[in-house]
């Protein structure tokens, strides 16, 4: 019987996106944890690493140097809007944040059309990750998939040896419970919030490039993204990392399952099951 | 702030009779832009009421709005109802129900809480018609006739004549900024900016504020379900994209732009807008371009709004010093404030070194 072998699929599929989820959300809920800051554009930064994915694989043949490149000119770009734009914005009400970061989401959406226009696009599995496992006689699970979730996996263990063990993630949770004291010790907050928010750009464009070939390019891939990982922070808690991850993996099984038993309401399963949770715990399960 | 400045009404009569007016020696065209100016108008007004006096920045406004829109398509689509009065107590009743379940889980959390979760709710609502395949799927559906007013077989009023629809709309703007006026001056509307200015004071002199927040949610999201009706019956059309998030946060640009808190503002940035976005899709294919630097042009200098100036001259000093802090706006703009902000910012004092 292939019944187990399929949902084996759909819980892995559900664990991948979960990860993938977990990846985009912590740079938000960190961003937001450390700096104050809602960052509506962190959806944009993964469609940006998407199409960069995308056009560095096209251009070197290569989808590892491809992410290699990719990063960085990510990292990049975020830094300089860091610099530019949200300088500016650090001790303005949220609601200008976040009108900003509408802005910037209108003006890198249009960036990418006029770079890479409006089509949809893919990028091919790597040679050597394109081979798949067999289930059974019918089933198969492709190893890229298997390889997205074990990146997540080796991003979310290095993001939490970083913040536990090393003297920038001192800073970085020290900032995050009292960024004013921090301050007062002579720590260069303006530098740590730049480091920070190019970690979070970094994840998410990251997140973006590994997922590219298995989700398809679209110009809203950043919205779609964006949103999910906002139900993810809200259900875990805004700032934290341990509850992103939680909430990421209900998250990802919730989005899988209920494509699979409800195909007809698939969108409205995750925002019901993040209503329910905010009725029982209004600041998120792992609020501080 | 409580002072109500006296330019405030004035500027807003003044829109109304240039809006009435403007028919008479208008393009067709614009009068058309105009309409769909004055709908906007009232939605961002509403989201006002929450944003600019309660201080609650609600991210799922266009969910409220939307859901009376597709309301009244399946009415007039799936049942044949064009019956006027009908069509808006549905729509009224559909936004008024979704506030109040997206009010009642938001409103027990605030700031950035709220915006996220406002958020969310709202792309709930989005989802709920895209997916479910009863309101008309992902393109959106066109309406197969209009609401109309008939009172023993006599047409009174037929929304599909563009003329009526015009003035229609604009006695609804009119409508909306008295009751809004008035709420505001009644102890509900003293409340609610009390809790916008300190929450945690107005609960302590012994007011529920949660239920007044929750009351102020409803009231806007009837407000915006009447938005929502006039908007359907304007274009004929509704879709998705009415409901979603874009287009909620494109409302919360038209009230921040116009000057949130002053009713009359959101108005005024609905026109600056709408008429932004018709000259830049005339200009180039990539619009949003034009119209997202704008807004973090708008974001970065000029956070009180078009007519902030004109609000914070206070009902005392009267109209004389009223005009001479208008004259004097600009220079405040581009000089002083940004130079003022400027200290404020750590990284300044910090330096590089």
């Amino acid at each position: 019987m292939d019944v187990g072998a399929y949902y084996l699929i759909q819980i892995l599929n559900g664990v991948q996106y979960g990860f993938l989820l977990f990846l985009v959300a912590s740079g938000l809920t960190l961003v937001f944890g450390i700096m104050g800051i809602v960052n509506l554009a962190h959806g944009a930064f993964y469609m940006i690493g998407a199409y960069l994915a995308f056009w560095l694989d096209a251009v070197t043949g290569n989808f590892f140097l491809a992410l290699a490149l990719g990063v960085p000119i990510s990292v990049l770009l975020g830094l300089v809007v860091e610099r530019i734009g949200f300088t500016h914005l650090y001790r303005r009400d949220h609601l200008y944040q976040v009108l900003f970061t509408f802005g910037l989401i209108l003006v890198l959406g249009e960036v990418r059309s006029i770079l890479w226009g409006n089509d949809v696009h893919g990028v091919d599995v790597p040679p050597l990750l394109s081979g798949s496992i067999t289930l059974t006689d019918t089933q198969v699970y492709p190893v890229y998939r298997l390889f997205v979730s074990l990146a997540c996996v080796v991003m979310a263990v290095a993001l939490g040896g970083v913040i536990r063990y090393t003297r920038l993630g001192m800073m970085i949770r020290a900032s995050a419970s009292n960024r004013e004291m921090v301050q007062v010790l002579g720590l260069d907050v303006n530098r740590l919030f730049m480091v920070v928010f190019g970690l979070g750009v970094g994840l998410a464009a990251f997140a973006g490039m590994i997922a590219s070939p298995v989700n398809s390019l679209h110009p809203s891939m950043g919205d779609e993204i964006l949103i999910v990982s906002f139900v993810v922070v809200v259900i875990g808690g805004v700032g934290s990392i341990v509850g992103a991850f939680w909430a990421a993996m209900l998250i990802g099984l919730a989005d899988t399952f209920g494509a699979v038993f409800l195909p007809e309401a698939a969108g409205v399963v995750v925002y019901a099951l993040m209503a329910m949770v905010l009725v029982w715990r209004p600041r998120g399960l792992f609020a501080g | 702030m409580s002072h109500r400045s006296p330019l405030l009404p004035l500027l807003f009569a003044l829109v109304c009779i240039g809006i009435a007016l403007y028919p008479l020696v208008g393009d067709a065209f614009y009068v058309r832009l105009a309409a769909k100016i004055v709908v906007l108008g009232i939605l961002a007004m509403s989201l006002d009421l929450l944003v600019g006096f309660a201080g609650l920045v609600s991210m799922g406004h266009a969910a409220f709005s939307g859901a009376a829109a597709y309301v009244v398509a399946a009415l007039i689509n799936k049942a044949g109802v064009t019956d006027l009065p009908t069509l808006l107590a549905a729509s009224l009743a559909t936004a008024g129900v979704t506030a109040l379940a997206i009010g009642w889980i938001s409103v027990r959390t605030s700031g950035i809480y709220l915006i996220m979760i406002t958020l969310a709710l709202g792309q709930m609502v989005f989802f709920f018609f895209h997916d479910v395949s009863f309101w008309g799927g992902a393109d959106g559906v066109n309406l197969d006739a209009k609401p109309v007013l008939a009172i023993a077989g006599i047409e009174l009023i037929d929304l599909s004549d563009r003329t009526v629809f015009y003035y229609v709309a604009l006695a609804c703007l009119v409508g909306t900024f008295v009751l809004l006026s008035v709420v505001l001056q009644s102890p509900f509307g003293q409340v609610l900016r009390g809790v916008r200015i300190n929450e945690g004071r107005t609960r302590a002199l012994g007011h529920d504020v949660q239920r007044y927040k929750l009351a102020a949610f409803v009231l806007a999201g009837l407000i915006a379900g009447l938005a929502g009706f006039l908007e359907v019956a304007r274009s004929g059309f509704v879709s998705p994209a009415h409901l979603g998030w874009h287009e909620s946060a494109t409302v919360l640009i038209v009230v921040i732009l116009g000057g949130m808190g002053t009713l009359v503002g959101p108005v005024i940035g609905a026109f600056a807008l709408v008429f932004l976005e018709d000259w830049a899709a005339e200009l180039t294919d990539h619009w949003k371009l034009i119209v997202g630097l704008f807004v973090i042009a708008v974001v970065l200098f000029l956070p009180n709004g078009l007519v902030g100036p004109l609000a914070r001259s206070g009902g005392r000093e009267g109209l004389g010093k009223a005009l001479a802090r208008l004259w004097n706006a600009p220079a405040r703009l581009f000089g002083r404030t940004p130079a003022k902000r400027r200290d404020d910012l750590p990284q300044e004092s910090a330096g590089d070194a």
